[in-house]
C-alpha cells in the first residue's frame, strides 16, 4: 500500500495544468506538508514533556552541588567521581542488580505455569482467564504494594497465621526487608511476564508435543525434552523485561523496603527531595539511565537474534 | 456417557492435576494483594491485623470523613482527564501520519514517539522537577499533566497504530476515489473504523495517568497531590481500613475499565 491517506484530490486540478511530473511533485510536497502538520503536535508534546527534562537532567549532573539546593554552575565530573568513589553507591547499585536478577528469576518461574496453561488452553473461559492474569496491571502499584504490606507485615497475614499455629514465636521480618520487596515485585511484574511468555509459547508447534506423546514419551519427558527447551526464548524475553522493569522501580522498594532497602531509584528520590542535592541526584539518575539503556540494548539484540517481532 | 464423545479430551492424570494445582496457586499469589485488601476493607478490627473479628462497612463510610482523599480524587481526575484529551489530540494524528504514509525515517519517527517507554519514569520525573522548579511551575496541574503526556503517549499510540494497521483501507480508498477531501475521509471513514482502538488507548492512557505516582510525587507532592500520592503518604505513616476501602474503590474502578477495554479491543492487544 503506497497510497498515502493524506493525499487529496482537492488541488489536483491546479497541479494537473502543469503536466504530470509537476502534478506528482506537487502532490508529494503537499503530502509531506500534511505529514509534518500531523506529526508536529506529537513531536512538540514529547519534546517539552520528555526530551527537555532528560537533557536538562543530564546537564545538571555536570554541575557541582551541595545539599539544600545550592547548585554551582559549571562543567565538572565531580558528582560522578563522588558516586563512583563511594563504596556506598556501589552497594546501592549492587542491591539494584541483585533485586532485579532475583525478581526476574522468581517472576518467570511463577508466571511460567500460568502462561503455559493459557497458551495451551482451549477453554471458553480462556479470554476471562487471560484478563484475570493481566488485570492487576491496571491497578495502581501503590494499592498492590499496600496489599503486600498487609500480607507480609509483622501483624500481617503470614506472621499471624504462623504464630497462631505455633510455628514461630517472633514474627519473621518479611516487610521492611529486601525479601519483602522482592516478593512484592515478583507479583507486580507477573502480568508482564505472562504476556511476553504467552506470545512466545504461541510460536511452539503443539504437534511436536503430540508426536512425542503418541510415540510413547511420558508427560514429564515431553515437557522436559520438548516444551521446556522450545519455550526458552519466551522465558528469556520475559526475564529480561522483568529485570529492566525492576531495576528502575521506585514505589515498591520505597514502601515495602521501609527505608531500609536502598536501590538506585530510592537513592535518587532521597537525594532530590530529602537532601535537595540536585546535581548528585541527577548523576545517580544518569547512571541508572545508562544501566537501563545497556540492558534495553541487550534486550533488543536478543529479540533480533531470536527473531521475535512483538 | 461422555466417553463416547468424538472430541478429543485430555485424560485427567496425576501430572495434569499437579499442573492445574500449580496454576491455581500462582493465580492466587497473583491476586493475593487485591483479595487481601478487600478482606481488610470489610474487617472491623481497629488496626490492620488478622484474623478479622467482624464485618463492617465502617471504613467505606470513613472515606467521606477524609477530605484529602476527595481533594486527591479531584486532582487526579482533572490531570488524568486533561492529559488523556491532549494525548489523544496529538497521538492520533501522529499515528495516522506514521501508519498511512511511506516516507524516509518513518521507523525513527515511530521509535521516537514510543521512546518514553525506554526511560525509567523516575529519571523523567527528576528531569521535570529540575526543569520546572526554577520556572515556578512545580506543584501545579500543568506540571503533572505535562509529565503524564510523555508517560501516556506511547500507550495511546500503540493501540491506535495497531487499529490503523489491522483496519481495512478499502473504504478509505473508495471515499478518496469518489472525491472526498482528506478531512472528510478521516472524519467519516477512518476515525469510525479505528475508534475502538483509539478509545481503548485513551482509556489506558487515562488509567496510567490516574495511577501514576512517581512523576506526581516529584513534581507536585505538596501542591497538587493526586490520589495515589495521598494513598502513598497515608500508607507510609499509618495504615488502617480506610486506605483499604479506598483501594477497593480503585480496584472496582479498574475492573470496570478492564471490562470496557476487553469489550472494545481485547486487553491483550491493548497492553502488549
Amino acid at each position: 500500500m503506497t497510497v498515502p491517506a493524506t493525499a487529496t484530490l482537492a488541488g489536483v486540478d491546479a497541479a494537473h495544468l502543469r503536466g504530470p511530473g509537476a502534478q506528482e511533485r506537487a502532490a508529494r510536497r503537499r503530502d509531506a506538508r500534511v505529514r509534518w502538520a500531523l506529526l508536529l503536535p506529537g513531536f512538540l508534546g514529547l519534546i517539552v514533556s520528555f526530551v527537555f527534562p532528560l537533557i536538562y537532567m543530564i546537564r545538571m549532573s555536570f554541575n557541582r552541588g551541595e545539599p539544600n539546593g545550592v547548585v554551582h554552575d559549571g562543567f565538572t565530573f565531580e558528582t560522578y567521581a563522588q558516586a563512583l568513589s563511594d563504596p556506598y553507591y556501589w552497594q546501592v547499585t549492587g542491591n539494584t542488580f541483585y533485586m532485579g536478577i532475583i525478581t526476574a528469576v522468581l517472576c518467570v518461574a511463577a508466571s511460567y505455569p500460568i502462561a503455559l496453561f493459557l497458551a495451551r488452553s482451549e477453554s471458553k473461559w480462556k479470554g476471562v482467564l487471560i484478563a484475570l492474569a493481566i488485570a492487576p496491571l491496571l491497578t495502581s502499584a501503590v494499592v498492590r504494594t499496600f496489599g503486600w504490606m498487609v500480607i507480609l507485615g509483622n501483624q500481617g497475614l503470614i506472621n499471624t497465621t504462623l504464630t497462631s499455629m505455633g510455628l514461630i514465636d517472633t514474627p519473621i521480618q518479611l516487610a521492611n526487608s529486601m525479601t519483602g520487596v522482592i516478593i512484592g515485585l515478583v507479583e507486580i511484574f507477573m502480568p508482564y511476564a505472562i504476556l511476553v511468555m504467552i506470545s512466545g509459547f504461541g510460536r511452539i508447534n503443539p504437534q511436536l508435543e503430540e508426536a512425542a506423546g503418541s510415540l510413547g514419551a511420558s508427560k514429564a519427558r515431553v515437557f522436559g525434552k520438548i516444551t521446556l527447551p522450545l519455550s526458552m526464548p519466551g522465558v528469556l524475553m520475559a526475564a529480561l523485561m522483568v529485570f529492566v522493569l525492576s531495576i528502575s522501580t521506585f514505589i515498591t522498594p520505597r514502601l515495602l523496603g521501609g527505608g531500609i532497602v536502598q536501590v538506585l531509584a530510592t537513592e535518587v528520590y532521597d537525594q532530590a527531595t530529602g537532601l535537595l542535592n540536585w546535581p548528585f541526584a541527577a548523576a545517580l539518575s544518569t547512571i541508572l539511565l545508562v544501566l537501563f539503556g545497556a540492558v534495553i540494548a541487550i534486550y533488543g539484540a536478543v529479540i533480533k537474534k531470536l527473531g521475535f517481532n512483538s | 456417557m461422555s466417553t463416547t464423545k468424538l472430541t478429543f479430551r485430555k485424560r485427567p492424570t496425576v501430572g495434569r492435576g499437579l499442573f492445574l494445582a500449580l496454576v491455581v496457586a500462582m493465580y492466587l499469589f497473583l491476586l493475593a494483594p487485591l483479595l487481601i485488601v478487600v478482606v481488610i476493607s470489610l474487617s472491623s478490627n481497629q488496626f490492620i491485623s488478622f484474623p478479622p473479628e467482624g464485618f463492617t462497612f465502617h471504613w467505606y463510610a470513613e472515606l467521606a470523613n477524609q477530605p484529602r482523599f476527595g481533594e486527591g480524587l479531584k486532582n487526579s481526575l482533572i490531570t488524568a482527564g486533561v492529559c488523556t484529551v491532549i494525548v489523544a489530540l496529538i497521538g492520533v494524528p501522529a499515528s495516522l501520519a506514521i501508519q498511512r504514509g511511506s516516507f524516509r525515517g518513518r521507523g525513527m519517527v515511530e521509535a521516537f514517539l514510543l521512546s518514553p517507554l525506554l526511560v525509567p519514569v523516575i529519571v523523567t520525573a527528576l528531569g521535570l522537577t529540575l526543569l520546572l522548579g526554577p520556572l515556578g511551575l512545580t506543584n501545579t496541574y500543568f506540571s503533572i499533566i505535562l509529565g503524564h503526556i510523555g508517560v501516556t503517549l506511547p500507550y495511546l499510540m500503540r493501540t491506535t497504530l495497531v487499529a490503523l494497521q489491522t483496519s481495512d483501507t478499502s473504504c478509505e480508498e473508495a471515499a478518496r476515489v469518489l472525491g472526498a477531501p482528506s478531512m472528510v475521509v478521516f472524519g467519516r471513514v477512518t476515525l469510525p473504523i479505528i475508534a475502538p482502538g483509539v478509545i481503548a488507548g485513551a482509556v489506558l492512557a487515562f488509567i496510567v495517568s490516574f495511577d501514576e505516582v512517581v512523576v506526581s510525587l516529584f513534581v507536585a507532592q505538596s501542591g497538587r497531590p493526586t490520589l495515589p500520592v495521598h494513598i502513598m503518604q497515608y500508607v507510609e505513616n499509618s495504615a488502617d481500613g480506610t486506605v483499604a476501602a479506598l483501594s477497593v474503590v480503585l480496584i472496582a474502578f479498574s475492573v470496570l475499565v478492564v471490562v470496557v477495554v476487553e469489550r472494545l479491543t481485547g486487553l491483550r492487544n491493548a497492553l502488549n
